[in-house]
C-alpha cells in the first residue's frame, strides 16, 4: 500500500502540475486556490441505525469545499454519528449501518470500489480527547500515517513533520523536543499534536468531533486559530457543543435534534435569523 | 494602579477576527471624517454662495448612509458571531450608537446644503459671521469627539460637552437676531427662516458631536456619564 | 453518658476489627514465609555454587548438584514458550480483535476448559503425541506438554490486555488511513506489550514448577543431556526423585532444589511486578 499511489488515482494532478510529477502527494500547492469545486460532500437521505435505534433519520445537506461546516445539537442528538458516517468510521461499531448515499467530489463514499482505508486517508479526523500513540515521540506520532503507508523517503518526512507541526501552530513549542514522548506534552499540545498528525498524511477533509471540549480558553483559542489558518486547503466539518465556538470558526452551521437535522444555513443566519423555532430556542439557550 | 506583584500574564495573543474589529473602527473613524467635511463643505457653499459645492454635499451624503449600514451590519455580525465583553462590547455598541449620530450630522449637513442651494439664488441678507462661527465650534467638537476615539483622551470630549451650551446661546442669539429682521422687513421673511433653520441645524450637530463624545467617553471609561452636570462641570471622570 | 458509651462501644469493635483483619492478613502472608523460612534451613546449606554446575552424585558421595536440572528447566521452559508464545499471542489477538461474538465465546470457554483440565492429563497427551511415535521420553515432549499449559493462560492474558487499549488509539489509527493489521501490528500491540509480556512470565512462572507433566514425557535424567530428543532433566523431577529417596543426603539435595526452584519462581513474579507496576501515564 503506496500512500501516494492512492493519491494518484483519487486526486488527478490539477493544472499546471506535471502529470508525471514524483510525487504528487508532496508536492500538492499549498495555496492552490478551491477551482470552483463542487461540494464536498452531498449527502442524500442518509439513515443510520445501530441495530434498532435510528441515529440519523432522513438527512439530506451538502458540505461545501474549503469552508468550515460546524454540526450543532443537544447530546444525543446524531450529530457525533453523522459525522463519522463521513468518514466510514461508523462501520467500526458493531450493528451500525446505514442507508441513503453520500458523494465525496462526486464520487460514491460507499461504492463497491471504494475501499475505506483510502477514503480516511482523503478524510482525516481529529477526536474529542487527544489520543496521541503513547509508545510513539513527537515525530513519530506526527508521521505515523505516512510512515506505516509505507513512506520511506527521508526528506520527504521530515518536510512533512515540520510543515505538519508548523499548521498546527505546535512547532515552536516542540520543536527541541521532537524526540520527546507525545504524552509528556500539555493536553492543549496533545490535541494539536493530534492535529498535525492528522494534517501529515494530506487529507482533503478534516473531521473534527469536538477537539477543544477538554482544553481550556486558550488552548481552545489557538485551535480555532489553527481552524481558520488551514480552512484555506482544508475542507473542515467540526462538530461541537460550544455554540460560541461554531459561531466564531464556522461559515456554514447545521442543527441536529433527535437524529433529524433541523435547519442548516449560513452560520451568520442559524445565530441571528434562524428560520425553525427548535433551532432559535436552541441557540438562544431554552432547550437542550 | 496596583502593586501586588502579579505573575506576567502571556503575550496579548492576536485572534483571527481581531482584523474585523479594526475594519470596524476604521469604517467608523472614515465616517466621522465624512460627517466633518459634509458640514464644512455645506457652510463654505452657503459662505460662498455655491449652489454646485451644495448639491456635491447633497450627492454624498449616501456615502454616509452606505457607511452607517456598513458599521451596523459589522457591529451586529462581531456580536452574533463574536460574542464580544469588555471594551469590545462597549465598543461594538458605542459605534452603533455613534454611527447613528454621524449619520443625522450628514442629514443636517445636507439639509443646510439644500438650504444654501436656494439661499445662492438671492443676495444675502447680512454677512455671515455668527453662522460660521458656530460651524467651526461645532466641528471643533465633532473633532475632539473623534479624537477621543482615536487616542481616548477624555478631557477633551468632556469639554465637548460643556461647550455644547456655547453654540446654544449663539443659536439662541441668532433666533432673536432673525426674528427683528424679519419684523422689520417682512421681505426678509423666507431668507431669515432659511438661516434659522441652518443655525438649528448647526445647534443640531453640536448636540450630536456632544453625544458622541459621551459615548466616547463611555466607551474609555465605562462610565455614562449622559445627562450628569456634575461631571461635566468637575471636568473628570473617575 | 450514652454518647460516650456508644463512642466507646464502638471505639472497641473498630480495633476488634482491625485486630482481626491484621491477622488474617497475617495468615495469608505467613505461609510463603514458613515455606521460605523451612526451605533455607532445610535447604541452604546445600546450596552452593556446586550445586548450580555439578551433576548429581551417586548415593554416599557428598557434595553434587542439580546443574542439569537447572538447565533442564530452563531448557524446558523455552521448549515451552515456542509452543505457548505464539499460539496464545495470536488466538488471544483474534479473541480481541477478530473473531464474532459467538465465536469468542466458545473460543474463551475452551482456553478456560483447558486452563481448567489437570495437568498430568498434559502429560499424558504429550505421551501419546511425541513419546509414543518417537518410543522414548523427550525434552520434546516435556515442552509440548507444558507448552499446552501455557496456552489458555497466555491467550486470555493477552486478550484482557489488549481489550484494555483504549478505542481511541484504534480509531485513530484507522482514521490516518492504516489498515487493521497495521494498526493491530504497529498501535495496538506496542503500547499492550508490557500488558502481554507480563502475562507471559506469569505462565512461565506457573509451569516452571510442574512436576506432573513431565513424569512420563521429559522423564528425568541424571546426567547431561545434549539433544532435545532425550529425556532431560528438570528440577521439579529431581526434587521428587530426591525426596522418595530413603538418603539423607538427597534429601537436603530436595530442599536446596526447592528452595531454588521457588527463588526463580519469585524471580519471575518480581520481575511481572517490576513490569506492570511501572507506571504508564493515565492515557
Amino acid at each position: 500500500m503506496n500512500l501516494t499511489m492512492n493519491k494518484d488515482v483519487q486526486t488527478p494532478p490539477s493544472a499546471g502540475q506535471p502529470v508525471s510529477a514524483p510525487n504528487p502527494a508532496a508536492s500538492r500547492p499549498a495555496a492552490a486556490p478551491a477551482p470552483a469545486a463542487g461540494p464536498a460532500f452531498e449527502v442524500k437521505d442518509l439513515n443510520l441505525w445501530y441495530g434498532t435505534h435510528r441515529a440519523v433519520q432522513d438527512v439530506t445537506l451538502q458540505i461545501p469545499a474549503r469552508q468550515v461546516t460546524a454540526i450543532i445539537g443537544p447530546s444525543g442528538c446524531g450529530k457525533s454519528t453523522f459525522l463519522r458516517t463521513l468518514n466510514r468510521m461508523h462501520e467500526l461499531t458493531p450493528g451500525a449501518y446505514h442507508t441513503g448515499t453520500i458523494l465525496m467530489d462526486g464520487r460514491d463514499l460507499y461504492g463497491p470500489g471504494t475501499d475505506p482505508t483510502v477514503v480516511r486517508r482523503r478524510v482525516g479526523m481529529v477526536f474529542q480527547k487527544s489520543n496521541p500513540f503513547p509508545t510513539m515521540s513527537v515525530a513519530e506520532n506526527v508521521l505515523a500515517g505516512l510512515r506505516l503507508n509505507g513512506v520511506r523517503d527521508k526528506a520527504l518526512l521530515r518536510e512533512r513533520l515540520e510543515k505538519s507541526l508548523r499548521m498546527a501552530a505546535l512547532w515552536d513549542e516542540v520543536k527541541d523536543h521532537l524526540h520527546k514522548s507525545g504524552i509528556s506534552l500539555s493536553g492543549g499540545q496533545q490535541q494539536r499534536l493530534c492535529i498535525a498528525r492528522a494534517l501529515a498524511v494530506r487529507p482533503e477533509i478534516l473531521l473534527m468531533d469536538e477537539p477543544c471540549s477538554a482544553l481550556d480558553p486558550i488552548a481552545t483559542a489557538k485551535v480555532e486559530e489553527l481552524i481558520h489558518e488551514i480552512k484555506r486547503e482544508y475542507t473542515i466539518v467540526i462538530v461541537t457543543h460550544n455554540m460560541q465556538q461554531a459561531a466564531r470558526c464556522s461559515d456554514r452551521t447545521a442543527f441536529f435534534y433527535m437524529g433529524k437535522l433541523i435547519e442548516y444555513a449560513e452560520t451568520q443566519q442559524i445565530f441571528m435569523n434562524p428560520s425553525n423555532p427548535q433551532t432559535e430556542a436552541y441557540v438562544s439557550g431554552r432547550f437542550g | 494602579m496596583t502593586n501586588d506583584p502579579v505573575p506576567a500574564f502571556p503575550p496579548h495573543m492576536k485572534r483571527f477576527f481581531d482584523a474585523e474589529l479594526e475594519t470596524f473602527r476604521s469604517h467608523l473613524i472614515l465616517m466621522g471624517e465624512t460627517a466633518a467635511s459634509q458640514v464644512r463643505a455645506a457652510i463654505k457653499a452657503l459662505v460662498d454662495s455655491n449652489a454646485s459645492l451644495a448639491d456635491q454635499v447633497i450627492a454624498a451624503d449616501d456615502e454616509l448612509d452606505q457607511l452607517e449600514i456598513k458599521i451596523d451590519e459589522e457591529a451586529m455580525r462581531y456580536m452574533n458571531l463574536r460574542a464580544p465583553v469588555a471594551t469590545e462590547l462597549r465598543l461594538v455598541i458605542v459605534g452603533m450608537k455613534a454611527s447613528h449620530d454621524l449619520e443625522r450630522v450628514g442629514d443636517e449637513a445636507t439639509s443646510i446644503a439644500k438650504r444654501a442651494v436656494r439661499l445662492s439664488a438671492e443676495p444675502p441678507l447680512k454677512p455671515y459671521v455668527d453662522i460660521p462661527r458656530m460651524a467651526n465650534i461645532a466641528l471643533e467638537m465633532l473633532r475632539d469627539a473623534l479624537d477621543c476615539f482615536l487616542n481616548g483622551d477624555t478631557a477633551k470630549a468632556l469639554a465637548v460637552c460643556r461647550r455644547d451650551a456655547e453654540v446654544d446661546s449663539i443659536n439662541k442669539q441668532l433666533y432673536r437676531e432673525l426674528t427683528s429682521f424679519m419684523i422689520e422687513k417682512p421681505g426678509t421673511i423666507s431668507r431669515a427662516i432659511e438661516l434659522m433653520f441652518i443655525s438649528k441645524s448647526l445647534e443640531r450637530i453640536a448636540d450630536h458631536a456632544t453625544n458622541i463624545a459621551e459615548e466616547m467617553i463611555y466607551l474609555a471609561k465605562g462610565k455614562d456619564v449622559r445627562h450628569s452636570e456634575e461631571v461635566k462641570k468637575n471636568g473628570s471622570v473617575a | 453518658m450514652t454518647d460516650e458509651h456508644n463512642h466507646r462501644l464502638r471505639r472497641l469493635k473498630n480495633t476488634g476489627m482491625n485486630a482481626l483483619f491484621v491477622l488474617c492478613a497475617i495468615l495469608v502472608v505467613s505461609p510463603l514465609g514458613f515455606v521460605i523460612f523451612h526451605l533455607v534451613r532445610e535447604g541452604a546449606s546445600a546450596v552452593n555454587l556446586d550445586f548450580f554446575i555439578h551433576l548429581p552424585k551417586p548415593v554416599g558421595q557428598p557434595g553434587g548438584g542439580m546443574g542439569n536440572a537447572i538447565a533442564g528447566t530452563f531448557e524446558l521452559l523455552a521448549l515451552a514458550s515456542l509452543i505457548g508464545v505464539p499460539v496464545g499471542v495470536l488466538g488471544g489477538i483474534f479473541l480481541a480483535e477478530y473473531g464474532g461474538e459467538r465465536l469468542n465465546g466458545w473460543v474463551r470457554f475452551w482456553a478456560d476448559v483447558l486452563n481448567g483440565t489437570p495437568s498430568i492429563v498434559w502429560g499424558m497427551v504429550a505421551y501419546s503425541l511425541v513419546v509414543l511415535p518417537m518410543k522414548g521420553f523427550s525434552a520434546y515432549a516435556g515442552g509440548l506438554a507444558l507448552g499446552f499449559i501455557m496456552i489458555p493462560l497466555v491467550l486470555r492474558t493477552t486478550e484482557e490486555v489488549l481489550v484494555l487499549v483504549p478505542r481511541s488509539y484504534r480509531e485513530a489509527a484507522l482514521a490516518l488511513g492504516l489498515e487493521r493489521w497495521k494498526m493491530i501490528a504497529q498501535i495496538v500491540l506496542p503500547i499492550a506489550l508490557r500488558g502481554i509480556i507480563t502475562g507471559i512470565l506469569l505462565a512461565m512462572g506457573r509451569i516452571a514448577g510442574e512436576t506432573a507433566p513431565l513424569l512420563f514425557t521429559a522423564f528425568g535424567n541424571n546426567f547431561w543431556s545434549h539433544h532435545l530428543a532425550e529425556p532431560i532433566a528438570a528440577l521439579p523431577l529431581q526434587i521428587f526423585a530426591y525426596a522418595i529417596s530413603p538418603y539423607d543426603d538427597w534429601h537436603r539435595q530436595a530442599w536446596a532444589g526447592a528452595l531454588v526452584l521457588v527463588l526463580l519462581i519469585l524471580g519471575l513474579s518480581i520481575g511481572v511486578r517490576l513490569l506492570a507496576g511501572q507506571k504508564r501515564s493515565p492515557n
